[in-house]
C-alpha cells in the first residue's frame, strides 16, 4: 500500500466537556501533497489533524484514511499509514535510549530484528543521531529530542506524515534540519502535512494552506494567495513572513500573488 | 555620563559535567535604560548568561566562575537569588513551570510575601504589576487556565512586582502563538520605554530584536563574537547563518543581495527597508 487519500466528510468534534473544537470541515488530502494547517490557538487545528490519524474519533461526519473509515478502526491500525509526530517530544518519547525509541515502532509492525537493526542504523544516520544512539533521550536537549521523536516515526515509513509545531523552540540549524527532512519526505512522495505558527515555513515549503478559526476551515488554497489575503489575514491574526509584507507594500509582488521567499523576490526585481 | 548597570569583566563559567565552559571571557557593559538582545544557537551561552545575571548561577544551579560580574550594584554570586530579585527580574521559556498558587494575585503576592514585605506595599505592588502588563481583572483567575501569553505577562507581573531595576528574559515567547507572542514583546517594550527598565532578552525572533533593541549581542560557543546595534550587526551576518546559528531579518537578506535598490543602505526592518528602496 503505497497511497493514502484522507478524506473529511462535515468533520466535527466536541469534547465530552461541550467544546466544539471542528465544525462542518470537507477536506480531501491526496498522496504526496505538502500541506500546512494554521490558526491561532484554540482554533481547531490540532483537534483536526488528530482526527488523519484516529487519535480523534468524528462525533459528526466521517473520516476517511484510505480505505478505513477511523470510526471503524484504532489508532494502532490507522498508524501504519498515518504517522504523527508531537509537538513536544516529551509526550512521545518513553524509551531507555535512543536506540529503543527509533527501534519501538518498528517491533510493534512486526519487522525482523534484522531488518530493524539495518533501519535504525540508517535513520540515525539521516538524522545525525548515531552519536547518541546509546544515550537517554532525556540526556539530550530539546532540538535534538524533537530530531528523535521526528525520526521514530518515520522510520516506519508511513504514507502520511503529520508534524505538529516542528519548529517551536528551534534555533537556526533545527529549523533547517526539519526543512531539509520536509524536502527529502516530498521527494520519496510522502504526504506532510504541517501544523505550524511559523510563516516562512508555511510560505517556503507547503504548496497548499488550511487556515482555521473558530472551529472552521475558513481558507484552502496556495500559501501566495494566503499572503496576498488580507480578510483572511486580518480574521486571523496571522503576519506574512516579513518578505511578503515588504515586496507588497513597494509593490514588487502582483495584487492577489504574495511574493513567499527572498529567493523569489529577488527574482521579481 | 549614563549609568551602568551590568558590568561583566572577563566572565568564565564551567559546569561540572561538561569539557567546555559554557561562557568563555564574556565582556559585557550594559546602561541603564538599555534593551538589549541576545542572540545565538542553542548551546551558544545564551542561558547562562541569563542566569549569571540573575544570579541563578552559581547560586542555584552550581558552576566554577571565574572573572567579575556587577549587577545593579551588586555581585550576584554574593547574595542569596530572592533578594537579588528585588533588583533583577526574571523571565523564562515555559511560564507554566513558574506558576504554583491557585489565583493569579496569589501568584504575584509569592514573592514579596516570602521577602516579608508590608501588606499594603504587597497590594499596591500588585496592583501596579498587573496593570503593567495588562492583567488588572485577572486577579481571581486560575493561573493555570489563561492563555500562554497571559501566562507568560503574569511570570513577568511577577517579576515586576519586585520592583526591579532589570528585567531578565530568557527565551520568552518560544512556546507562545503568534499572538501571545505579540502580547509578551508589546509588554516587554512597554516596561523598557515607559518605565525604563533595562531589559535583557535571549530571544530566537530576530525581526523583533531589530526593532526593539539598542544593543546586540552574538554569542557563539561561549564567546561574544560580535556586539553593537542591529544595524551594525544583522547585516554582517547574512553569509554566515548557518555558522552563527541566528537568522538575519528576511529584509536584510534581500538588501544584502539587490545592493543597488537600497542605496547601499542594509535595512533590518520593515520601515526601514520600505523607505531605502528605490523603485
Amino acid at each position: 500500500m503505497n497511497s493514502t487519500t484522507i478524506v473529511c466528510n462535515s468533520l466535527g468534534h466536541t469534547y465530552p466537556n461541550g467544546v466544539q473544537a471542528v465544525s462542518g470541515v470537507n477536506v480531501s488530502i491526496t498522496q504526496g501533497e505538502v500541506i500546512s494547517v494554521v490558526g491561532q490557538n484554540g482554533s481547531g487545528k490540532t483537534t483536526l489533524v488528530k482526527h488523519f490519524n484516529g487519535l480523534l474519533k468524528p462525533t459528526d461526519g466521517n473520516v476517511m484514511v484510505g480505505e478505513l473509515d477511523t470510526l471503524e478502526h484504532s489508532v494502532g491500525v490507522l498508524a501504519q499509514q498515518v504517522g504523527y509526530v508531537f509537538q513536544n517530544p516529551n509526550h512521545q518519547i518513553f524509551a531507555a535510549s535512543v536506540w529503543d525509541e527509533l527501534s519501538f515502532g518498528l517491533k510493534n509492525i512486526g519487522l525482523e530484528e534484522e531488518m530493524i537493526e539495518k533501519k535504525v542504523k540508517q535513520i540515525a544516520e539521516e538524522f545525525s543521531l548515531t552519536e547518541y544512539l546509546d544515550l537517554n533521550p532525556y540526556r539530550l536537549g530539546f532540538s535534538l529530542r524533537k530530531t528523535v521523536g521526528m525520526a521514530s516515526i518515520i522510520a516506519m515509513e508511513p504514507n502520511v506524515i503529520i508534524l505538529d509545531e516542528p519548529t517551536t523552540g528551534q534555533d537556526f540549524l533545527g529549523v533547517k534540519n526539519i526543512r531539509d527532512s520536509i524536502h527529502n519526505l516530498k521527494k520519496e512522495g510522502k504526504t506532510v502535512v504541517v501544523v505550524s505558527h511559523d510563516m516562512p515555513l508555511v510560505a517556503e515549503e507547503t504548496d497548499r494552506v488550511l487556515v482555521m478559526c473558530d472551529t472552521e476551515l475558513i481558507f484552502d488554497d496556495s500559501p501566495s494567495k494566503l499572503f496576498a489575503n488580507n480578510e483572511v489575514l486580518d480574521k486571523t491574526n496571522l503576519k506574512p513572513p516579513q518578505i511578503s509584507s515588504f515586496t507588497t507594500s513597494v509593490g514588487i509582488s502582483k495584487s492577489n500573488n504574495a511574493i513567499l521567499s527572498v529567493d523569489d523576490a529577488l527574482k521579481a526585481v | 555620563m549614563p549609568e551602568v548597570v551590568i558590568d561583566i569583566k572577563d566572565l568564565k563559567v564551567q559546569y561540572a559535567d561538561t569539557d567546555t565552559p559554557a561562557l568563555n571571557g564574556i565582556n559585557l557593559s550594559v546602561e541603564k535604560g538599555e534593551f538589549v538582545g541576545i542572540l545565538g544557537s542553542h548551546g551558544a551561552g545564551k542561558t547562562t548568561l541569563c542566569l549569571s545575571i540573575n544570579g541563578i548561577v552559581p547560586n542555584m544551579i552550581t558552576a566554577d566562575m571565574y572573572g567579575s560580574i556587577q549587577v545593579a550594584g551588586e555581585v550576584p554570586p554574593k547574595i542569596p537569588v530572592r533578594e537579588l530579585a528585588t533588583k533583577v527580574g526574571s523571565v523564562f521559556d515555559n511560564p507554566e513551570f513558574q506558576m504554583s498558587q491557585l489565583s493569579v494575585f496569589e501568584e504575584v503576592a509569592l514573592g514579596l510575601q516570602n521577602l516579608g514585605v508590608d501588606k499594603e506595599i504587597i497590594l499596591d505592588n500588585i496592583g501596579g504589576a498587573l496593570e503593567m502588563v495588562g492583567l488588572k481583572g485577572f486577579e481571581e483567575r486560575s493561573p493555570f487556565e489563561i492563555s500562554g501569553g497571559q501566562q507568560q505577562r503574569l511570570a513577568m507581573a511577577s517579576a515586576l512586582s519586585m520592583k526591579p531595576e532589570i528585567l531578565v528574559l530568557d527565551e520568552p515567547t518560544s512556546n507562545l502563538d503568534p499572538i501571545g507572542k505579540e502580547e509578551v514583546f508589546t509588554v516587554t517594550r512597554k516596561i523598557n520605554q515607559e518605565e525604563g527598565l533595562t531589559v535583557v532578552i535571549a530571544e530566537h525572533e530576530v525581526e523583533v530584536i531589530a526593532e526593539f533593541a539598542d544593543k546586540v549581542v552574538l554569542l557563539e560557543n561561549g564567546e561574544i563574537t560580535k556586539m553593537g546595534t542591529p544595524n551594525d550587526v544583522f547585516p554582517d551576518l547574512v553569509n554566515k547563518q548557518s555558522d552563527s546559528g541566528v537568522r538575519v531579518p528576511q529584509v536584510t537578506e534581500f538588501a544584502s543581495k539587490a545592493p543597488n535598490k537600497f542605496q547601499g543602505s542594509y535595512p533590518v526592518t520593515l520601515d526601514q527597508a520600505v523607505e531605502s528602496y528605490k523603485k
